[in-house]
């Protein structure tokens, strides 16, 4: 059914469908609204006996789904940011467990300074843990994901994040084909756990184990992610038979063909790259660009395919690892080691800063100039770094740069193109 | 030291006026043979009958006299037959942990599971959710910690399931410090001991004086249906009071006193008189408390001076010696006599 609703509402609604019997939460914007709407659906019995629980963290809340997980129930929770973070440690420990919890990423910058808007640092930041992460393009996806999430998770015993852009998607109402219970219940059965606490059949789970077996035992893990890297396409083959649309793909090209350049991205900024190609196309330019579904397993293969003739790739991520620059430029460059190429990395968006079609159109020109520093930042204000560092140079007692920035930014009235 | 006594408890002190009890006396001196064969055979512990459950089974890897080991062992087979062999436990990074299943072996017998340090009470309301939401209330969950993992950094966690009122029963074996890593300080280390991070060195040696944290004060003051200390002193009290525990609904808090050879530098041989002096001195009182008032007391037969308790111990070695720290130990009797007095022990 085709309706008119919030993203994070969307979500909910997909999630009801999928019959979680335990969520819990924590509040943190911007995923807040997926878990309010969840909490009155449980309240008014839509989602028969399922148990929704306010815990006193995401450490908690994440915690609370790994018990619940191991007694065989169905779980989910939702976080972002700060939040994510502060449940690291269970983040990493579900997956070691073997877990099949689905967790929504309402994703969001991490602080310092804090910063409730969108980009990707949050979920790169667990990028090692062991979860599966998927990444919504437009609430569409967002909501079919979630369901392909369930069944993903479940059938390899491992936990799946859907990655959604903060704000840009949870908080947007967009046209979304809702399923039918019934479509959901014949692409998703019931939960069939490999393992469980159950005293008729007792075992120990969690068990100490020293360099003997560890690295089998985390070896079993990463083969987990090998194998999503065959059943994610799989799936995303059924649930479009079932739902007639696709989605859940590792890699999705947009006017490939004969491409020399391709811009490369995650999440919602696909739009914005696709509305790019299409305008820089009219213009005879020979760019395409290709939405990276899955971070986690990263799909190599198929996206060495996909760009083996391009003669740039331009990475658009909305991340930056400190001191070496793009994360997801170098899983691409490693995909593509050995080709022809030039992969240019263009961090943009953080901390929720428009990523314009102006400005990726001036990139792309530039980039198939070999014109682009590595790593490119996108309309970074240059005036404001050099007040900031001369100021440092100036004075050991510089004070906290945040706060010297925004000074400055109400002096020279700066604003973003 | 004399030590005629190895008697068990008295006879059970009631303010509730618990007639129920049995009024058996262990007052035997000069003998170790006391026990359950006074007892009747439905009074006898869980831990003497032919069908207890060896929910921790022998083969672990406990040290010698690791009074965690008995606490456990004692307490949740009470909690297995308590409830009818229809038992889940959520275990907190520690000794217990540890020692109990170092891969690929278990001790356990009972479907267990281990996630990370500082979350078994959020592990377990997750257990408790799913069995409820499954309808299989009749499973009973039982989490443990040690005093790190309980009053430390597992505390959010456990006072968030206290708030919610989770269908868990919470025992926290308290061995006052972190002994899996080696024996540094936690918020449940009394003063003046020494531990790895508050040695025997400088002008106030040992642990610094300060209220620590008194968890069932903390657990009594959430309101939860029922707060209960124990020791491996007293097993027959132990077992009565996991036993209790289980019949009810609701988070359930019972905490532990289990001596610690290494860690205290005491005799592994003399775990449970250290925990029985812990008790005859004041130090540790046994006590229940329901919905936050105290409504029963375990009296002290025969008071013994602090020093009896500490001189066992190399942790408060420091404070004997050719020029004892008299200050220091009078500072520990006022604590000592505070408990004796707030909970009527000698009445």
């Amino acid at each position: 059914m085709l309706t008119q609703i919030e993203g994070s509402q969307a979500v909910a609604a997909a999630v009801s469908l999928c019959c979680p019997e335990v969520i819990s939460c924590y509040p943190i914007t911007p995923q807040t609204h997926i878990v309010e709407t969840l909490s009155a659906r449980v309240k008014k019995g839509e989602l028969g006996n399922c148990q929704f629980i306010n815990a006193e963290s995401e450490f908690g809340a994440l915690s609370i789904l790994i018990g619940a997980s191991a007694m065989g129930a169905r779980t989910y929770t939702a976080t972002a940011s700060q939040g994510l973070l502060f449940m690291a440690e269970a983040v990493y420990n579900a997956s070691g467990l073997g877990l099949p919890i689905v967790m929504t990423i309402g994703n969001r910058a991490i602080g310092a300074p804090i910063n409730i808007w969108n980009d990707h640092s949050d979920s790169m930041s667990m990028r090692d843990a062991g979860w599966i992460q998927l990444y919504a393009a437009d609430n569409q996806e967002a909501v079919d994901l979630h369901i392909l999430a369930f069944r993903l998770a479940e059938e390899l015993s491992c936990p799946v994040m859907v990655c959604m852009d903060g704000f840009i998607l949870t908080h947007a109402y967009e046209a979304v084909h809702l399923p039918s219970k019934e479509q959901v219940n014949s692409f998703l059965p019931s939960y069939d756990p490999v393992q469980v606490l159950d005293p008729d059949d007792p075992v120990s789970i969690g068990a100490m184990v020293g360099p003997e077996a560890f690295a089998e035992v985390r070896y079993l893990s990463h083969y987990k992610q090998i194998q999503a890297l065959d059943l994610i396409p799989r799936l995303a083959e059924e649930f479009r038979q079932w739902f007639g649309r696709p989605s859940g793909e590792l890699v999705s090209p947009y006017r490939l063909t004969d491409a020399d350049t391709v811009v490369l991205g995650l999440g919602s900024v696909n739009g914005t790259l696709q509305e790019c190609v299409d305008d820089l196309r009219e213009e005879g330019m020979a760019v395409g660009s290709l939405k990276v579904g899955s971070y986690r397993p990263f799909p190599s293969v198929p996206l060495r395919s996909a760009l083996q003739n391009v003669q740039h790739v331009i990475v658009v991520e909305k991340d930056l690892s400190l001191g070496k620059g793009g994360i997801v430029s170098g899983d691409v460059k490693m995909a593509l080691r050995g080709l022809p190429m030039t992969v240019h990395t263009v961090i943009a968006g953080l901390g929720g800063r428009s990523i314009t079609k102006a400005s990726m159109k001036k990139v792309i020109e530039e980039a198939r100039a070999d014109r682009l520093t590595e790593p490119y930042f996108l309309d970074l204000n240059w005036h404001l770094i050099n007040r900031e560092l001369a100021r440092q140079k100036e004075t050991r007692r510089s004070g906290p740069i945040a706060e010297n920035v925004l000074r400055d930014i109400r002096s020279v009235a700066s604003k973003v193109v | 030291m004399c030590f005629g006594i190895f008697g068990l408890l008295p006879q059970r002190w009631s303010k509730g006026g618990d007639m129920s009890q049995p009024q058996i006396k262990f007052y035997q001196t000069g003998t170790f043979s006391v026990g359950n064969r006074l007892l009747k055979e439905e009074d006898r512990t869980v831990q003497s009958r032919m069908d207890r459950t060896n929910s921790l089974n022998s083969g672990h890897r406990a040290c010698q006299g690791c009074g965690e080991a008995l606490g456990a062992r004692y307490a949740v087979d009470a909690a297995m037959r308590a409830s009818g062999n229809r038992l889940v436990a959520v275990n907190a990074t520690g000794c217990l942990e540890v020692f109990s299943t170092p891969y690929p072996e278990s001790s356990w017998r009972i479907p267990w599971i281990h996630s990370l340090f500082g979350n078994a009470p959020a592990v377990a309301t997750g257990v408790a959710a799913a069995l409820r939401a499954k309808g299989k209330t009749e499973i009973k969950v039982l989490a443990q910690g040690g005093d790190g993992g309980t009053v430390d950094i597992g505390f959010g966690c456990l006072s968030g399931m206290f708030e919610r009122n989770d269908d868990v029963l919470y025992i926290c074996y308290d061995n006052q410090a972190y002994m899996n890593t080696g024996v540094q300080r936690s918020g449940s280390t009394p003063p003046t001991a020494r531990t790895a991070t508050t040695q025997a060195v400088g002008v106030n040696p040992g642990n610094r004086f300060g209220s620590g944290k008194n968890l069932p004060k903390i657990a009594m003051a959430h309101g939860i249906p029922y707060v209960a200390t124990a020791s491996v002193a007293d097993l027959h009290d132990l077992e009565k009071k996991v036993t209790k525990a289980m019949k009810m609904c609701g988070t359930r808090y019972i905490h532990i006193f289990v001596p610690c050879p290494l860690g205290w530098a005491h005799d592994p041989a003399l775990t449970i008189q250290v925990a029985r002096l812990a008790g005859e001195s004041g130090l540790f009182p046994l006590f229940e408390a329901e919905d936050g008032k105290v409504t029963d007391c375990t009296p002290i037969r025969r008071k013994v001076p602090v020093e009896e308790y500490l001189k066992l111990q190399g942790r408060f070695k420091h404070l004997f010696g050719d020029s004892p720290n008299r200050e220091a130990i009078a500072a520990i009797q006022t604590m000592a006599d505070e408990n004796i007095r707030t909970y009527g022990l000698l009445e």
